[in-house]
């Protein structure tokens, strides 16, 4: 090896190590790929395999036979196969390999103390927030942690973080949803300070994740390969995790062999309820919120005519009675619509309605936001700095954002989209500060569903362990 | 309309194309009611280095399409992106293609999108100054 290359070495350990990557993605000049190839440290390996019955896709796991296509190449007269699952991280074709860092391991730094936070664990949080701590020291495969909305999760995680650095272990936080990443992104930074971290997700600038903490959006994990020693889910339960085997797929193999899984949420669902049953996964519960209160119960309520009202885009009438009704009228306002054609049409008849009512001054305090939304970020940033007195929304919101003070009013309770966990989620967005740790929560709905009914259910099944009754 | 042509295009979906296949028909039978069926489908070439990125030419996915016989007389010389440029930079751009050999029949030339007309003119041009009889156009999307 030659002096400019050993030089370089270690960064490009950095860069390397743990991921799948297609060439276009390493960005070296051919010289010194072709040399590092040769020298064996990054290797080949062949993306896509083809078994007896079908074929496997080695960056997303993918092996429905519909999700691959072929590339007809009339003029080499070739037939070449791609996979369609991964699309989106750029092109994997049957006849480019993807390539691993075979070289000598990235020395992480060791922190001593990195954390910087200074605030004070509840009894519930600390005991959980042990737990983590001594599962990273002992390499323990997974744990689970079951805490209600608003029981502050991320703080638990801080201690079992700063054993991680001590160690000099590499940490993912990975997440399902992008808005999470972007709120945890302050957060950790905040309480990890002389840490690099860097964010990962769709739209970042970010794309090379060479920091020692990295926060990233599932997908994104789809380019690594056992480069973590710790890896934290956050949610697990949300879409699209649950529903894409290839993200849990991907996120498996991000984590070391050695490595630790952590999983957090407030909703588990069934499969993981069962696992814990039959004790073949740890979990810690904490049923309590870290300001002490109780976790606001839904309230439910009928609604006649609620299609009829929809179908027009008017909100229905116990939804305007309810506003007259409110306990604190200085309380922001989320409400949520099951689908992004009603989030639109509501909100646009609602700013009348609302100003008629005196519940906001001008039309520029109401909003709507969903997912393909472009100002998604900016109107959601203007709502917790309370520049917005209203916001309407679709179940992006549901969970992971945190709105000091609010009430919320689900508006067409009984559709498919709004399943017990999302019912829970959407619940543990009121009352979540120390200063006003209540807050309403309404259903309206026309015929009760189960999720409703169990969602109601669970919440105050959470507040019984939770000490009050 | 647009989402589907990044996927198909640019991500390169090519399973994707397919679902053109019959509107592509049924427009090319309808165009071609008056007209004898003796053209000749040429696709809009792409560079060298573009086609080996892609993998395939959406054009020639298109022609491949048309029930006629398809030909490659084109090729493209440089390798500047249309989609990049402005309406004035388009239209002042200079002539990308080169024929390769002679040719004596008419031709349908076919491509995905057209919006200024440009690198349908500018193939049209090379066509007819080296002898070519007639030239169609066929297009997917007028943008």
């Amino acid at each position: 090896m030659d002096k400019k290359t050993s030089l370089l070495y270690p960064k490009l350990a950095q860069q390397l190590e743990g991921k799948l990557l297609l060439r276009e993605e390493i960005p070296l000049e051919d010289s010194l790929f072709d040399f590092l190839l040769e020298k064996n440290i990054l290797t080949p390996v062949p993306s896509i395999i083809t078994t007896l019955f079908t074929k496997i896709c080695q960056r997303c796991g993918n092996r429905t036979k519909s999700q691959f296509a072929k590339i007809h190449d009339v003029n080499r007269k070739q037939v070449i196969w791609y996979c369609r699952n991964c699309l989106i991280m750029g092109r994997i074709i049957e006849t480019e390999p993807l390539y691993r860092w075979n070289g000598q391991p990235f020395p992480w730094q060791k922190h001593e103390a990195a954390c910087t936070w200074e605030g004070q664990l509840t009894k519930a949080q600390a005991k959980a927030s042990e737990m983590v701590r001594r599962f990273i020291l002992q390499q323990e495969s997974s744990l689970l942690i079951w805490a209600v909305c608003g029981s502050g999760k991320t703080e638990m995680l801080f201690s079992g973080i700063e054993e991680a650095l001590r160690q000099g272990m590499r940490i993912c936080i990975a997440t399902p949803r992008i808005d999470v990443v972007r709120e945890l992104l302050p957060r950790i930074q905040q309480a990890f300070s002389a840490v690099a971290i860097q964010a990962l997700y769709g739209d970042s600038g970010e794309k090379q994740g060479t920091s020692q903490i990295i926060i990233a959006s599932n997908h994104q994990l789809l380019r690594f390969e056992h480069a973590f020693d710790v890896v934290i889910i956050d949610e697990i339960d949300a879409f699209p995790y649950h529903k894409d085997a290839s993200l849990a797929f991907a996120t498996e193999r991000a984590l070391k062999p050695s490595g630790t899984m952590i999983y957090l949420t407030a909703t588990p669902r069934q499969k993981q309820r069962k696992k814990m049953q039959l004790k073949q996964l740890a979990h810690v519960f904490v049923p309590t919120r870290y300001h002490g209160y109780p976790l606001p119960v839904p309230v439910t309520c009928m609604c006649f005519a609620l299609q009829k009202n929809l179908h027009k885009g008017n909100p229905p009438r116990a939804f305007i009675q309810w506003l007259r009704l409110r306990q604190n009228q200085q309380r922001q306002l989320l409400i949520f619509l099951p689908t992004i054609a009603l989030t639109e049409k509501i909100a646009s008849n609602l700013s009348e309605l609302l100003i008629h009512e005196d519940v906001i001054k001008r039309p520029a305090e109401i909003s709507s936001v969903h997912a393909s939304d472009p100002d998604r970020e900016q109107k959601i940033s203007l709502f917790r700095e309370k520049n917005l007195s209203v916001l309407v929304t679709t179940t992006i919101l549901e969970r992971g954002v945190t709105f000091p003070s609010v009430d919320v009013a689900i508006i067409h309770a009984g559709h498919s989209v709004f399943d017990e966990a999302a019912l829970v989620q959407i619940a543990g967005r009121a009352g979540r500060s120390v200063d006003d740790p209540t807050g309403e929560v309404v259903f309206f709905h026309d015929g009760k569903t189960n999720a409703m009914i169990r969602a109601v259910r669970s919440i105050k099944k959470m507040n019984r362990i939770g000490g009050w009754l | 309309m647009q989402d589907i042509i990044t996927k198909w295009k640019y991500r390169g979906d090519y399973e994707l194309g397919y679902i053109f296949k019959n509107a592509c028909r049924t427009h090319f039978r309808k165009m071609m009611q008056t007209t004898a069926k003796t053209h000749l489908a040429i696709p809009i070439p792409l560079s060298v280095e573009r086609q080996v990125e892609r993998g395939f030419n959406q054009a020639e996915m298109l022609a491949q399409f048309l029930p006629i016989p398809k030909a490659a007389y084109l090729q493209r010389v440089t390798s500047e992106k249309q989609a990049k440029k402005t309406r004035s930079e388009r239209m002042e751009s200079a002539n990308p293609f080169r024929l390769k050999k002679p040719i004596n029949k008419p031709v349908i030339l076919v491509d995905d999108i057209y919006t200024t007309g440009t690198t349908l003119r500018h193939a049209a041009k090379v066509l007819i100054e080296h002898g070519c009889p007639e030239v169609i156009s066929f297009t997917l999307i007028r943008s």
